[in-house]
């Protein structure tokens, strides 16, 4: 007789570790990987598992191999149909000799595997340079809270609700006609009675019979417990997420001739963390795109990051756009409005006025936040870094910004230099979840 | 009545297993299977597991105990992609040749299945690991588990202490050679116990302890100067002193580099000692596989006739039985080279047929064995002293060459045209044999590498040979990046010469230096 050994309740991810060396391994490839995701994915995808190809570079396991194209070498091969001594086979074109295994080499190259939540947001957090504290803030799902939802059978002792326990337990015992103590009162009173009077055969009779039935309703009682486990009802608790409140998550973005491949590109990564930060801190968002020239549209994710369209630029007509929107869809008593404009800075010089006025009259009154970024050049990011000076929309903005504490600004040029211009939101956060 | 009488004699019915039924099974297959076939087994220990568990022992070269390595975390996506798109099963079963002898179970099997693995496994592969010769000299199955244990401890030690990358680095280069890591003509030693490893540990933190870099300041020994000088002859001593050529790379290199620490060298001990370990079942892939499958079919088919197995049951042990033994052939679309399973049982039975019915043509060529009934001692003795090459050399028969329709195809990398060679006709039968038996002969297949020379005293240069047989080259690309992984294990320069084996003729040389 064999020893058996039942090891389907071992821990079953033995080789997570040898997943995280791997994953560590292949780190710079995998980072590529995601970024391109980032690019051509919509600003929603981030935060979920990924597909990716198998890297290639730094995971080779090299070994002394015979090279398949040279010398001389025999095949033994079952199946001979045809074939007899002498005759001579052209060979199949690209050198691959029958003896290797097909399927072996090539599905190497089409192998994917799939990145979980965690591995994505850390291979995407690693570029953007985020303190740890807001990393694993973002990461963090939804925080639940128990919330009472009906009743259970079983649970834990403290969580006993009496009221029903004791509803249950008093049904149960009229259905089963418990004794109660009343009865047995009477009746002990009554021998009482009986007892103090001068004895006699009848009464006699009497008291036995009467002890008699005392004794069996004792017995019963003893039998048909006052409160039994199956009366026992406990509070049921159901994990439910703590309500938020609907948000909405107003992209801008300039996408005249200037706006090139690069700069669309951080500006996506600019959109994503906000949409990350927001998907954290609300339940439910949507995401309007709005993309200008010298008239703005409302359009969708995709035309957003992939059309371009030539023009001159009015930075104006967005932010009047996004008001035409707010007016129409969003009333600010339901919801959360935030704003992320990016552009390169471009603008007419009396247009930049009228920006000042619609944030300043309008638009920040309505708004939780509004974040713009001015991307630039990395060879001007030394120049511009710290001056005050600049495009004239960078100017114009300064003014709203000394003015309204909810509005941020920055030059960005490099993905790196994007979450400063968040700092203030996600230095916000405790007192928001207190208040919320 | 009668046919619950019969009911009642069957060994399990339904296709649900629990462990009394597995016991039962278990106990009834090795009474068979030692009277039948005379098998003689380990003790077996069966250890029910679920398929991520399975997919776990995959990654891990199929070791219940492993190191922790980023090449197996590799696997394991590999594995576990292929698996998830349905592109392949899962094994019903994973042995380990150990004592006792460990055997994997599938919780998704059924029953009929549970008694196919048992009979496999438990009866088939552990009366192989037990007997075969190769499997008695070069491992030791009493030995491996303990030996994995302390290598997976010593290793996660090791990364503590040294970090991860300096841990991963010995690693990667010392499994790049794992194929030049065993030796492959002379008996390793024995694994040692318990008490010696300890003892091995022991001694090596006395050392870095104990470590005074005074002793390397001292003034090098007179005879340097001669040792220059000495020219041809002490080249000669030299070799002799550290017992070159030497065959096994990642011994020379733990026993001679000049760079390894204690502990690195320890790291590159390990990965040779699982090496080995692994050597003798790459050598004995089709009469491992051959005779475990011989024994389930043998034993399950003893089981039925005996009416111990449904109809039901058995029919579904033979669908799977006869899924692993497919063999299509070379031009059909599944063809992915010979199976082993096939081949081992097409000879097993073959041996069964030559001494029980033979032809005039089998006593022409094995005049010892044909018609002398006794199949099973000849069965007994070929599983206990044959390797996969000698065995295709020994016993494949013509009938079994006209069966498989085998032929020989002949391919010179710089002609436009695959040559026949040889078919399944008088003249072809003894040189597809003896060509068979050589792809099996992993010795002859492998690349050739040794180590030639070195000068310690010297520029400590340290000089591989590659011997070319058949004008078969190494692959550049690998070649190189293995080569830098010797670099990082030896410290010094490394040169790999190409000598052609039959000229003697040096063909090439590549040196790390132009790496």
């Amino acid at each position: 007789m064999p020893i058996f050994i039942d090891r389907r309740l071992n821990p079953k991810d033995k080789s997570l570790g040898n997943r995280q060396r791997f994953v560590r391994r292949a780190r710079e490839e995998l980072k590529r990987s995601i970024r391109d995701h980032v690019r051509t994915g919509g600003i929603a995808d981030i935060d979920r598992e990924h597909t990716v190809p198998m890297p290639r570079k730094g995971t080779s396991e090299p070994t002394f191999s015979n090279d398949k194209a040279s010398g001389r070498r025999q095949h033994i091969l079952p199946g001979n149909k045809t074939f007899s001594p002498g005759d001579l086979i052209a060979k199949p074109g690209g050198g691959e000799g029958f003896g290797s295994a097909p399927g072996t080499t090539e599905s190497e190259d089409d192998f994917r595997f799939v990145l979980s939540r965690e591995e994505v947001l850390d291979l995407f957090f690693e570029d953007l340079e985020l303190p740890d504290l807001v990393k694993l803030n973002l990461k963090q799902i939804l925080s639940y809270k128990p919330r009472r939802a009906g009743f259970a059978a079983s649970g834990a002792p403290t969580n006993i609700n009496v009221g029903r326990t004791m509803r249950n337990s008093h049904g149960r015992r009229i259905a089963l006609r418990r004794p109660k103590q009343a009865e047995l009162d009477a009746i002990a009173m009554q021998i009482a009675e009986l007892e103090a009077k001068p004895a006699s055969a009848a009464l006699r009779e009497r008291i036995a019979n009467l002890r008699e039935q005392l004794d069996r309703l004792e017995r019963r009682r003893r039998r048909i417990a006052y409160v039994d486990p199956v009366d026992i009802r406990f509070n049921r608790f159901d994990p439910q997420p703590v309500p938020n409140a609907n948000a909405v998550m107003f992209c801008l973005m300039d996408v005249s001739g200037s706006m090139g491949e690069r700069e669309k590109d951080l500006a996506k990564r600019f959109f994503v963390l906000l949409h990350l930060f927001l998907t954290r801190r609300y339940e439910r968002i949507e995401v309007v795109f709005i993309r200008h020239t010298h008239e703005a549209k409302e359009v969708d994710e995709h035309t957003f990051f992939y059309h371009t369209e030539s023009g001159g630029t009015v930075v104006s007509t967005a932010l009047e756009e996004m008001h035409r929107i707010i007016e129409e869809r969003y009333p600010v008593a339901e919801w959360n409005i935030y704003a992320a404009q990016a552009s390169d800075g471009d603008n007419f010089a009396t247009d930049s006025e009228r920006c000042i006025e619609l944030l300043d009259r309008k638009l920040m009154r309505l708004c939780q936040y509004f974040a713009y970024v001015e991307i630039i050049d990395e060879r001007e990011s030394h120049i511009f870094g710290s001056t005050e000076n600049g495009t004239s929309l960078w100017r114009a903005y300064n003014a709203v910004d000394g003015k309204w504490p909810n509005f941020q600004m920055r030059r960005i040029a490099a993905p790196a230099d994007i979450y400063p211009v968040f700092r203030q939101l996600f230095a916000r956060q405790p007192d928001l979840r207190k208040s919320a | 009545m009668v046919s619950q009488a019969r009911k009642s004699e069957l060994l399990f019915s339904g296709s649900d297993w629990d462990f009394k039924k597995l016991s039962q099974v278990y106990d009834e297959i090795e009474a068979v299977g030692r009277e039948e076939l005379g098998l003689d087994i380990y003790p077996v220990q069966m250890e029910v597991i679920s398929s991520e568990q399975m997919l776990d022992a995959y990654s891990s070269v199929g070791m219940p105990l492993m190191y922790r390595h980023w090449s197996f975390g590799k696997r394991f996506l590999h594995d576990e992609l292929l698996y998830r798109k349905g592109a392949r099963g899962l094994a019903y079963e994973i042995v380990i040749n150990s004592n006792p002898c460990i055997v994997y179970l599938m919780e998704e099997n059924t029953m009929a299945l549970q008694a196919l693995v048992t009979a496999h496994a438990a009866l088939g592969h552990n009366h192989f690991f037990k007997n075969n010769h190769l499997f008695q000299q070069w491992t030791d199955a009493g030995g491996i588990l303990s030996y994995l244990d302390f290598a997976k401890s010593y290793i996660a030690r090791c990364e503590e202490r040294h970090g991860l990358a300096a841990v991963e680095a010995i690693l990667d280069s010392a499994h790049a050679l794992m194929e030049q890591g065993v030796f492959r003509y002379r008996r390793p030693p024995k694994l040692s116990s318990e008490q010696q490893r300890e003892g091995l540990r022991e001694r090596l933190e006395y050392e870095e302890r104990s470590f005074n870099d005074l002793w390397r300041t001292l003034p090098p020994p007179q005879e340097t100067g001669e040792t220059k000088t000495g020219g041809n002859d002490n080249a000669a001593e030299r070799k002799k002193s550290l017992n070159l050529p030497e065959e096994n790379l990642l011994y020379f290199l733990e026993k001679n580099s000049l760079v390894l620490e204690p502990w690195q060298r320890e790291i590159v001990r390990i990965v040779r000692v699982i090496a080995q370990y692994f050597y003798p079942q790459r050598q004995t892939q089709v009469m491992n596989e051959g005779c475990a499958t011989f024994v389930h079919y043998t034993l399950m088919n003893t089981l039925f006739d005996r009416g111990r197995i449904s109809e039901g049951a058995m029919l579904e042990i033979l669908r799977n039985h006869s899924n692993v033994i497919f063999q299509p052939a070379y031009d059909d679309p599944r063809f992915s080279g010979i199976n082993p399973y096939a081949l081992g049982l097409d000879m097993m039975q073959d041996i069964q047929r030559i001494s029980t019915a033979p032809t005039t043509e089998d006593r022409d060529w094995f005049p010892d064995i044909a018609g002398r009934g006794d199949w099973r001692d000849t069965l007994l003795d070929a599983w206990a002293n044959h390797r996969d090459e000698s065995f295709i050399r020994q016993y494949l028969s013509p009938a079994l060459i006209r069966k498989w329709r085998l032929f020989v195809l002949a391919d010179g990398a710089d002609e436009p045209h695959y040559e026949v060679a040889s078919i399944h006709n008088e003249r072809g039968y003894a040189k597809i044999r003896s060509a068979l038996a050589q792809s099996y002969d992993i010795g002859a297949s492998r690349p050739d590498i040794q180590v030639v020379d070195v000068d310690l005293l010297g520029d400590r240069h340290l000089r591989l040979q590659h011997t070319v047989k058949d004008g078969v080259m190494l692959e550049a690309e690998s070649r190189d990046a293995t080569l830098r992984h010797i670099r990082n294990l030896w410290g010094y320069d490394v040169s790999l010469a190409a000598i052609d084996g039959g000229t003697g003729a040096t063909l090439s040389e590549r040196w790390t230096k132009e790496l």
